[in-house]
């Protein structure tokens, strides 16, 4: 879709993906332009792999794109990025958050992790743009490793050619009271991440 | 002011705006989130009722009394529901009533992929079909207007994608609901309600009118629309199918369909003259495909796109790409190495896994059933031999055990399901005297939803402090006799009670009791292990726990951030490697 933005949150239950993927999604709407979103809840949050679409267009219809029609995709854990890589698009952009999370059967000692330049080079058959972040060592840097997923927003946000406002008063909106200030904080030191 | 709603959200706010007064569910995905929040909303009653007949029977019992009335469910839950919906059907009523069924195709988080339009067709029901949050919030209202003016219960089917997408809804201010909601006096008409086999029989020619009647108010109903394009191609579809189709086929002429049941024949012959090939595109069933064939239309469908799972822009361009509408992409697929999956597992904390441990070391065959605990399937556990639907468990293994096998079968099934429908096999078994053992996981809770209220919490869905349902009174009040109550963190009571229950002659009942970790994050501490003691046997890591991990070195080490200090791998040790530091709750 040349007339839409993609954007793909993945990563394991618990690592704060709803809030970041209901942010942009919100942002989309303030834009002034059709925002859609879509996750599938249940099971998934039992420690599963989790994803969540938001797209944004002129007008919007399906609320998933088809695969390899997303434009950023952001992965909160290095395995879930490899799983997620074929809906990126050509020359897409993957921004990945450094933390790995062992799944049971690796936990167990019946898989391996992959190494990270393993998952790195599936990106190769899409995309140069594969962006290596330090959420979590950021978010613990600030003194709570909860907020990573809002340093990879502030990350992605610096790629977006939209103000950093609109971003700053949708977290505001959508985060308690007493968390504001730090997750704000935690965006834009994303956004500075990338240099 | 446009505000991103997820569709559940948006059913829950048409049902506000709309004026209903009574809304009753039992929690099933992708459906819970309907009542948790109408709950928000003042000047009506929200419950979560025991199981989806009994929401379906409150639901009526509200029309009846003369208000606008909600039941919403999961798919299957309309199969429990669906004896109270065929009597409605006949009835009628005097309040409007919907019934909202969230089919779940691809089956995220359900036991089959059943296509519930195939209920409004079997109940002869209207039923409408939103493809987006607007949508949802729009057609409850219509779904109320239909059901007061044809005097009919109307079903309103989501998906999971329309259940839980969000989309942009026109939020007006809080425009309050319509009606007084005032008590009416109760309009009494006994061969209208009293579905005895003379009245009834009276009835079926009303409802073999009724379909008629809504099959003409179809042809002009606002929810069908034509949306033209280019006259080569016309397509036939709703509910989600249609967004997937709108962004695939994106020249064609559309017959969007609102009302999944009954069509309007007159508006789809008029589309089919006007295009010159005419495609359904629909999830599952052939449901539209087959009564459009019926009517003498030339349709192609089924032909070209799956019946099996869930749609998405891809199945639908692969179906394109099949009936010679498109090319294949460009774009060559990403191949994956091999990645280790992420299924859904027990918690670390989990209750359910000291009972499954021990009932997997003893090897039993376990009916489970539906809940968090149907995950102990998973290895290394592997303790579940059959799921099947709520409240299965305790019926079959009564079965097992009448037929007779070799090993000792148990029936393993949870507190909220217990309520829904474990109660008549328990009876059962009583009743008709059977040599089972019957396991209630109570962590007082509704979890594998999202953590419900049920009769056992003390609380309803408002929020309200009422009686909890006591179990092991109950199970004794039915007369089982054999009752052990047992904490299901310590493995040596929990492989007692079973052995003393297998024991037993007659039924046996085990209340596996202690809250839910996800819900309560209690975290007694963390398990430390002694590098010196431990040789790497492994036996902590048959618990199958999140937390117990193998490292390099094939020692075990804890992920201190997922440990609860249950101790469950600990107990497990026969080297006595492992031992519990304590903290401070969080």
């Amino acid at each position: 879709m040349v007339d839409s933005i993609n954007f793909l949150f993945v990563g394991v239950g618990g690592q704060g993906i709803i809030l970041v993927s209901d942010v942009v999604a919100d942002v989309g709407l303030k834009l002034g332009l059709d925002a859609k979103k879509s996750e599938i809840h249940g099971m998934s949050q039992r420690g599963g792999s989790v994803e969540s679409h938001v797209r944004w267009g002129d007008k919007v219809y399906s609320p998933i794109p088809a695969k390899g029609e997303v434009n950023y995709l952001v992965a909160m854990e290095i395995l879930e990025a490899g799983r997620w890589a074929p809906y990126l698009a050509p020359d897409g952009e993957a921004i990945i958050n450094n933390q790995q999370i062992a799944s049971l059967s690796v936990s167990s000692g019946l898989a391996r992790y992959p190494e990270t330049e393993r998952i790195v080079n599936i990106f190769a058959q899409r995309t140069k743009n594969v962006h290596l972040v330090e959420g979590l060592a950021t978010a613990r840097r600030m003194g709570n490793p909860a907020v990573a997923g809002v340093v990879l927003l502030g990350y992605l946000s610096s790629m977006l050619q939209y103000d950093e406002a609109a971003w700053l008063e949708v977290i505001e909106k959508r985060v308690p009271a007493r968390f504001v200030k730090l997750n704000k904080e935690a965006f834009v030191e994303g956004r500075h991440l990338r240099g | 002011m446009k505000k991103l709603l997820s569709g559940n959200e948006a059913i829950a706010l048409g049902a506000y705006e709309s004026g209903v007064k009574v809304a009753a569910a039992y929690p099933g995905t992708p459906s819970t989130e309907i009542l948790e929040n109408l709950a928000k909303y003042p000047g009506l009653w929200a419950e979560w009722s025991p199981n989806e007949k009994v929401a379906l029977d409150v639901a009526i019992g509200a029309a009846y009394a003369g208000q606008r009335a909600l039941a919403t469910m999961k798919m299957v839950g309309l199969n429990v529901a669906a004896d109270s919906l065929f009597y409605v059907a006949y009835t009628g009523l005097v309040g409007g009533l919907v019934i909202v069924t969230a089919d779940d195709p691809g089956m995220h988080s359900s036991q089959n992929e059943q296509d519930n339009r195939q209920y409004a067709r079997f109940a002869k029901v209207p039923m409408v079909e939103p493809s987006d949050s607007q949508e949802c919030k729009d057609f409850v209202g219509y779904a109320l207007d239909i059901s007061e003016r044809f005097d009919a219960p109307v079903l309103l089917r989501t998906t999971t994608r329309v259940a839980h997408s969000q989309t942009a809804v026109e939020v007006e201010e809080r425009s309050g609901p319509q009606g007084d909601g005032e008590p009416k006096s109760y309009k009494r008409d006994k061969a209208k309600y009293v579905m005895v086999p003379g009245y009834a029989r009276a009835r079926h020619p009303v409802v073999e009118q009724r379909l008629k009647d809504l099959a003409e108010f179809a042809e002009t109903f606002e929810g069908n629309r034509i949306e033209w394009g280019s006259p080569d191609l016309g397509i036939i579809s709703g509910g989600i199918a249609y967004q997937y189709a709108r962004e695939v086929f994106k020249d064609a002429s559309f017959l969007k369909l609102g009302m999944s049941y009954p069509l309007p024949e007159r508006k789809i012959k008029e589309f089919a003259s006007k295009v010159k090939r005419l495609l359904v595109v629909e999830d599952l069933d052939p449901f539209w495909e087959e009564q459009v064939r019926l009517m003498g239309v030339e349709v192609e469908g089924k032909k070209y796109f799956p019946m099996i799972g869930e749609f998405s822009p891809d199945v639908v361009r692969a179906g394109a790409v099949k009936a010679g509408l498109m090319e294949e992409k460009a774009l060559a697929p990403v191949e994956l190495p091999e990645l280790p999956g992420r299924p859904p597992i027990l918690c670390p904390g989990c209750r359910h896994r000291g009972v499954f441990f021990v009932l997997s070391k003893l090897k039993a065959v376990v009916n489970g059933d539906i809940g968090c605990y149907a995950l102990g399937v998973n290895p290394p556990l592997a303790a579940v031999d059959t799921t099947g639907c709520m409240g299965a468990s305790f019926g079959v293994v009564h079965g097992v055990n009448k037929a007779g096998i070799v090993e000792r079968a148990v029936g393993v099934l949870g507190d909220s399901t217990f309520f829904h429908s474990g109660i008549a096999p328990l009876i059962n078994i009583v009743y008709n005297g059977s040599n089972s053992t019957t396991i209630i996981l109570d962590n007082h809770t509704t979890a594998m939803t999202g953590h419900q209220e049920n009769p056992g919490t003390g609380r309803t869905l408002l929020g309200e402090p009422t009686d909890a349902i006591d179990i092991e009174n109950l199970v004794r009040a039915i007369g089982v006799k054999d009752v052990r109550v047992v904490d299901p963190y310590d493995l040596k009571a929990v492989e007692a009670a079973l052995k003393g229950a297998f024991a037993t002659e007659g039924p046996s009942v085990i209340i596996a009791t202690g809250p839910c970790v996800l819900k309560t994050r209690e975290k007694r501490g963390v398990i430390v292990v002694d590098g010196e003691r431990c040789n790497g046997c492994g036996l902590c890591l048959r618990v199958g726990c999140a937390a117990v991990v193998r490292a390099s070195d094939k020692l075990v080490r804890i992920d201190e951030l997922q440990c609860t200090g249950c101790t469950l791998c600990m107990q497990t040790c026969a080297r006595k490697a492992m031992s519990l530091v304590e903290q401070g709750g969080r």
